[in-house]
């Protein structure tokens, strides 16, 4: 699984990334988590506001924030 | 309906509240509600949570609204329309598109690339900072201000952002932004729906999220609040900062400008200076100053625009907050 995490540096965004990482650890999953700041890879994936989750080249959601609990629905 | 409104207010006047309070500054305290410092604490905490709970209950109703936008929702809606139209639907869009502001530069390219005129993009920018939903409910939930300040507020933020934009247009300053913008391609993603279950999880963390960001300046703006109650004569600011002085809003502006501080913070400041008599335009001016224009966000459009439009974008924001601020004073007996 490749996780992608994107988004440019704000607290939102940082926290989506640990979320990620907890989520991840929580089900053992084997993913590769990848932070994305980049705004032209953002914008790459139509991604206009951040933070957003790309699960294997699929975006999940974009401009929000979702906790632990919530994001591993998107993990499956 | 007024008696319906007159028992929502008793429920949300908050007296138990303030009883349970004043019994607990009296019975583990030990402070008589006499006393200055009594009452002072017993102010400081009964405003402290009765703001939490109003803040929370109205940003939840806000976020719950404003979860059936997306600024990929709004990008398509506004490729539709042309120049003023489109200036007014951006700042209208903008009230209600939830967007954190370190997504400008992403929400910046992804608008100029679809064809939106960059006048439009920036109504969007203008209105969307000053129409914040904290700050609304603020201003709702303050005695001093209304519903009818903070409706006032919202008009004044989209009137702003629209004549700003439409200036902005008519200029034509399309090659002050960055030439790579517009070679950008943006993919088109097929907009993710939410059900009733998402948009409640995605209201409660918007709550959770404002208030973690927000309690501390709050905190800090009721308790410079609470010192300027006491300790700044009210003839001093009036003679300063009343509608009548000709330069209080110039001042507020320009001192607003530069200042970055959540919107939140300004407000409990803003309430008292106001019952101390400073005019209604200067202080709506200042707030929107304040939430407006931030140095951070500046620093961050850099990267999509020149220092020439930058710096158009912020003079003709802070004109148009001057020029509001002065009209309200002048109609100030009218709104008060």
């Amino acid at each position: 699984m490749n996780i992608k995490v994107l988004g440019s540096g704000c607290k939102k965004c940082k926290q989506l990334e640990a979320n990620v990482q907890e989520a991840v650890k929580d089900m053992g999953l084997e993913a590769t988590i990848e932070k994305v700041e980049d705004f032209k890879d953002i914008m790459s994936f139509g991604v206009m506001s951040t933070p957003a989750l790309v699960v294997d080249g699929e975006v999940k959601f974009s401009g929000q924030l979702v906790d632990v609990k919530n994001l591993k629905k998107y993990l499956i | 309906m007024k008696e319906l409104l007159y028992y929502i207010k008793s429920l949300f006047s908050f007296k138990w509240l303030y009883n349970l309070v004043e019994l607990f500054v009296e019975k583990v305290l030990r402070l008589s509600m006499e006393t200055r410092l009594g009452e002072s604490i017993h102010f400081f905490i009964y405003d402290i949570i009765k703001i939490a709970i109003l803040l929370s209950i109205m940003i939840f109703i806000i976020s719950y609204i404003r979860s059936y936008f997306s600024p990929e929702k709004t990008k398509s809606i506004l490729s539709k329309y042309s120049k003023v139209t489109g200036n007014i639907m951006a700042s209208l869009l903008g009230i209600v598109t939830p967007f954190c502001s370190c997504s400008s530069v992403p929400l910046f390219i992804g608008f100029v690339e679809s064809g939106i005129p960059l006048g439009v993009t920036f109504s969007f920018l203008i209105t969307s900072p000053i129409v914040n939903e904290a700050a609304f409910s603020l201003l709702i939930i303050s005695p001093a201000f209304g519903m009818k300040i903070a409706l006032i507020y919202v008009v004044t933020g989209v009137l702003i952002g629209v004549l700003s934009g439409i200036i902005i247009d008519y200029m034509h300053l399309e090659n002050e932004v960055e030439e790579y913008v517009y070679q950008m391609q943006v993919a088109d993603v097929a907009v993710q729906e939410r059900d009733s279950k998402e948009r409640f999880r995605f209201a409660i963390q918007n709550v959770k999220d404002i208030i973690h960001r927000v309690w501390i300046y709050l905190v800090i703006g009721i308790g410079i609040g609470a010192i300027i109650h006491g300790a700044v004569p009210a003839e001093l600011l009036i003679k300063y900062a009343g509608p009548d002085n000709p330069f209080a809003v110039i001042i507020g502006v320009v001192l607003g400008i530069p200042l970055y501080s959540n919107a939140m913070g300004t407000i409990p400041i803003a309430e008292v200076l106001l019952t101390k008599g400073v005019g209604i335009g200067t202080v709506l001016s200042f707030m929107m100053a304040v939430t407006a224009l931030s140095l951070p966000e500046l620093i961050l459009l850099r990267k999509v625009i020149k220092p020439k439009l930058i710096a158009v974008f912020v003079v003709l924001t802070g004109i148009s907050i001057i020029i509001v601020g002065y009209l309200f004073n002048a109609i100030s007996h009218l709104l008060m």
